[in-house]
């Protein structure tokens, strides 16, 4: 089986986005490859622990997708990281502007990484942006 | 031959078939044949791509009335 790295940045805040966002980070993971995520920006409230905030749909296919029963973008995420290895940094500038904790995030979600660190993981592979 | 077990994904979209399939095939043992039910087109395609990627043993795909049937086979 072949391994590539998949670096997804996400930052939008719209419902499609984060959900292209978990489709490609969870399929990613269960296919083989290295995937990381990186959260940043207004996509970060919908990874704090226990928000029931709803991501708003930017047009007619987010409504379309909550019609449709189309799975839940966090699910996708936690599964990318059970079934696929995944791993999710939430960006430690937007933790702190945020004044969050790690206890503050969900559970899948691993400790804050730096924009450097991240850009050296992206250096390599496919790297994508939401 | 161990039974085959039944994993219901229908009336769901991609990914979700498919995630349910690999949590099912996690709790699986290697031989065991799964069944996965999907109403959900692009998953029928999707699926055998990725049981073909990861190295599972496609064993047979059918439709009836809307509702496919793709039988994979825990190879490792």
């Amino acid at each position: 089986m072949s391994s590539d790295r998949i670096s997804v940045m996400v930052t939008a805040g719209s419902r499609e986005q984060l959900q292209m966002a978990a489709m490609v980070a969870s399929v990613g993971a269960v296919s083989g490859n290295d995937v990381t995520v990186f959260v940043s920006m207004n996509a970060m409230k919908f990874f704090v622990k226990d928000s029931t905030e709803k991501a708003p749909a930017d047009g007619e296919m987010g409504v379309l997708l909550e019609e449709k029963n189309a799975p839940d973008f966090k699910e996708l995420f936690s599964q990318a990281v059970e079934y696929g290895d995944a791993k999710i940094f939430p960006c430690s500038m937007a933790v702190d502007i945020m004044g969050l904790k790690q206890d503050d995030l969900e559970s899948f979600v691993s400790e804050p990484l730096g924009l450097t660190a991240f850009l050296g993981d992206a250096s390599e592979g496919q790297v994508w942006h939401f | 031959m161990s039974e085959r077990k039944i994993v219901d994904a229908k009336n769901t979209f991609c990914p979700g078939p498919l995630m349910e399939l690999i949590g099912q095939m996690k709790m699986a043992e290697i031989g065991d044949e799964l069944e996965i039910l999907s109403t959900d087109q692009g998953s029928a395609a999707d699926i055998p791509e990725w049981i073909n990627k990861v190295g599972h043993e496609m064993v047979e795909t059918s439709e009836n009335d809307g509702v496919w049937h793709i039988v994979v086979k825990k190879i490792k």
